[in-house]
């Protein structure tokens, strides 16, 4: 009885709440490649569109999608002013060579540190490589799960649709 | 546990309640599914389930409202696959937290995850992969009254499976950017931070004179300069005897560790060079319970996470309780236009690892013997593990992408599997793989994997009587070839067959084929895939830790999605 009284109002709870369309980014620090801590939720790109793309460097299709992006990334920038951040998921074992791969690669994208996978969790990330794309408001608006060859393709489609 | 699971909900609907009023709350969320069905195959020892098809999955709720957010995560093992602890059974919402966050101060309370440091004395974290959560449940406070300053402490139990242990954590970090509070515009930037991490456990024992509070401390400093960054941490625990004779031999040693990197890198290279150090540090959240799932520190393994299955066949597995080990990795991109990098530039990676015994063995003491091993010995120590590999990464026109690797490892199975020394001995592997990817049409892609392992055992066991030490009848599995073709239709649809052929095997009767089938469909943040086949016994590690997944031979159902 006393289960099904408190089902009913949690039912009741829930029911008040309608699931936001419109979902922003969790409140949660993630560590810059030189220390610092920064919010997540302070990423800017003066209202174009932004790319955050969960990666690790022992993930190989993550490092195959990062690098096929950063190939066109001049090109989509030019195009639709995005901007790609990459947090990368390695914890101690892998951290400290997140640097030498990123800039030994030649990326120019915006690199944070998640070690103990706290905006991984905040995020509904389960497995890597994991894609979200943010609008001028900075709401997810589309997100993919794996990358296979020609998923960039997708991405900069959905990334048009928000210029337009 | 429905009492549980009701006054749970209960909890989690009054924290909304009060920022449900005007609508604007966001729930979000992830579900993972994975199903397993398990026959009989007495050839490679795999085992029928009783239950024919075993289960696991869960579902994170989350609900955020600006610096306000509550969740829960429900868990469902019926039954747990068979690579999990079988204590993983049932149903229950084991996860839910509380946060807010207002000037500068962040409350949790509930469960948590917290890694001090680099988590050389304490991290709470979850793997699902290997079956590892331990969250804490408790309070934790992180507070930032200053810019450049961050310290947190909390006070909770850890996790152990759909319980939690006995030991009660108590922990405090302090961590200060002396280039953010003292407000300079220097080049150099210093960051210095320590953590102490408490655990209480009663004294059950009379006779032995166990330490309640077993207290862990650690210091550590990060100094980055342009292109340069160095970190260095140590770390020291107090004697941590377990109850029981046997197993602890009453060693009353402390514990200690230490882990340094150095790393350089600008446009087109990036070089690091890394070792620690680790001498009787396992620290436990239970002294008397052994398993993963007890485990309160992270020492992270001093080798590179393999992702090829031949590569990842051998892998390391920090020994928490004793080694010594270094690691340089060099990442370098040849340019653009020129004889080697071609038209689009070639991408080299090296990496080195070594990890060996402490001389003579960890720190121990006890009535009648005290011992501490050299701070550094490498030359003629106990070699654990050695791994050089080299990958060339080269596109070579629009359309096809290749990456090769060429690895010879050392690996001394008897001591990471914990067999009987003499069992296996030591194995040396060469390795090499060629991965080639193959653009056909917009969105359709072919790629080609192969695989070759060689191997030798270090010792020759053929004096004892034609077969092996110990009364073994074979050597190892010997050399494996693997091949593999996947094909992909962007965005949504996988097709994979592999085979590993473990076709230098002795014993004839294990010379096999262990074919898989797998086949995905993607679409946004949905992702289901099916599979079929036999799985090889094994060790398989994710980020340093490692479990042993049992031989299984079956269909496989895996769906994951978020909202």
């Amino acid at each position: 009885m006393k289960k099904l009284f408190l089902t009913i109002i949690a039912i009741a709870l829930l029911s008040t709440i309608s699931i936001s369309q419109n979902r922003t980014l969790p409140s949660v620090d993630v560590k810059t490649l030189d220390g610092s801590s920064i919010n997540i939720t302070a990423l800017e790109n003066n209202g174009k569109p932004i790319v955050i793309s969960f990666w690790a460097t022992w993930c190989k299709p993550c490092k195959k999608e990062l690098n096929t992006i950063a190939e066109v990334y001049e090109d989509w920038q030019d195009e639709t002013g995005v901007k790609l951040v990459a947090i990368s998921i390695d914890d101690t074992r892998s951290m400290a060579k997140v640097a030498p791969y990123v800039n030994a690669s030649d990326w120019d994208y915006e690199v944070y540190l998640d070690p103990n996978g706290d905006l991984k969790r905040a995020m509904g990330v389960s497995t890597v490589p994991h894609t979200f794309l943010l609008n001028s408001k900075k709401e997810i608006v589309w997100q993919h799960k794996g990358y296979i060859d020609g998923d960039e393709d997708e991405l900069l489609e959905q990334i048009e649709k928000i210029e337009k | 546990m429905i009492k549980k699971i009701s006054l749970t909900l209960t909890a989690f609907c009054i924290t909304i309640i009060g920022f449900a009023q005007n609508n604007s709350g966001e729930f979000h969320g992830d579900f993972d599914l994975s199903m397993q069905s398990y026959q009989e195959d007495k050839i490679i020892g795999a085992e029928a389930a009783d239950e024919i098809v075993l289960n696991n999955a869960y579902l994170n709720i989350n609900y955020t409202k600006g610096n306000f957010a509550a969740g829960l995560r429900y868990e469902s093992y019926l039954n747990a696959l068979a690579d999990y602890d079988p204590e993983f059974t049932g149903n229950g919402i084991p996860y839910r937290y509380a946060t807010y966050r207002i000037e500068g101060l962040e409350i949790t309370v509930g469960n948590y995850y917290e890694q001090l440091g680099g988590g050389l004395i304490f991290r709470s974290y979850e793997e699902k992969g290997l079956g590892i959560d331990n969250a804490m449940d408790g309070v934790r406070l992180k507070y930032s009254p200053l810019k450049g300053m961050n310290i947190k402490t909390f006070i909770g139990e850890s996790r152990t499976h759909f319980t939690y242990s006995d030991g009660i954590f108590r922990g405090f970090d302090g961590e200060f950017n002396l280039n953010e509070l003292l407000d300079t515009e220097n080049k150099t930037r210093v960051i210095l931070g320590s953590s102490f991490v408490s655990r209480y456990q009663k004294r059950e024992n009379l006779v032995f004179k166990l330490p309640q509070n077993v207290g862990a401390y650690a210091g550590r400093l990060n100094i980055i300069r342009n292109g340069w960054n160095y970190y260095g941490e140590y770390a020291y625990k107090i004697n941590d005897p377990s109850n029981v004779l046997v197993a602890s031999k009453m060693n009353y040693a402390s514990g200690n560790a230490f882990t340094q990197s150095i790393t350089f890198s600008k446009r087109g290279f990036g070089f690091s060079a890394e070792m620690h150090r680790t001498d009787n540090m396992i620290f436990k959240s239970d002294r008397d319970k052994d398993g993963k799932a007890y485990l309160i520190n992270y020492i992270p393994t001093l080798s590179k996470p393999h992702a090829y299955s031949l590569l990842a066949l051998y892998p390391c597995a920090t020994q928490a309780n004793g080694e010594f080990g270094m690691q340089f990795d060099l990442f370098y991109k040849l340019k653009k236009k020129t004889i080697l990098g071609g038209k689009y530039g070639t991408k080299i990676a090296f990496n080195y690892s070594r990890i060996n015994g402490l001389n003579g063995g960890s720190s121990f003491l006890n009535d009648n013997t005290n011992y501490t091993p050299m701070l550094i010995s490498i030359k003629g120590e106990g070699l654990y593990f050695q791994d050089i590999n080299l990958e060339v990464n080269k596109k070579i026109n629009k359309r096809i992408k290749t990456n090769f690797v060429i690895a010879n490892q050392t690996y001394n199975k008897d001591l990471l599997e914990g067999h009987v020394p003499g069992d296996y001995g030591v194995l040396n592997s060469t390795i090499l793989i060629a991965d080639v990817s193959y653009k056909i049409k917009k969105g359709h892609s072919i790629r080609v994997e192969l695989q070759k392992l060689n191997s030798v055992q270090l010792e020759d066991y053929s004096e004892h009587g034609g077969g092996y030490a110990n009364g073994m009848e074979y050597a190892a599995e010997g050399d494996w070839t693997m091949g593999l073709i996947e094909y992909t239709i962007s965005p949504h649809w996988f097709f994979v067959v592999q085979d590993m052929y473990n076709w230098g095997n002795e014993n004839l009767e294990k010379k096999l084929h262990y074919v898989n089938l797998n086949a995905g469909f993607i679409k946004g943040s949905n992702r289901f895939s099916i599979g079929y086949g036999k799985k090889r016994e094994g060790i398989f590690c994710v980020g340093g830790v490692c479990k042993l997944v049992p031989s299984s031979n079956g269909f496989s159902l895996n769906i994951s999605s978020s909202f």
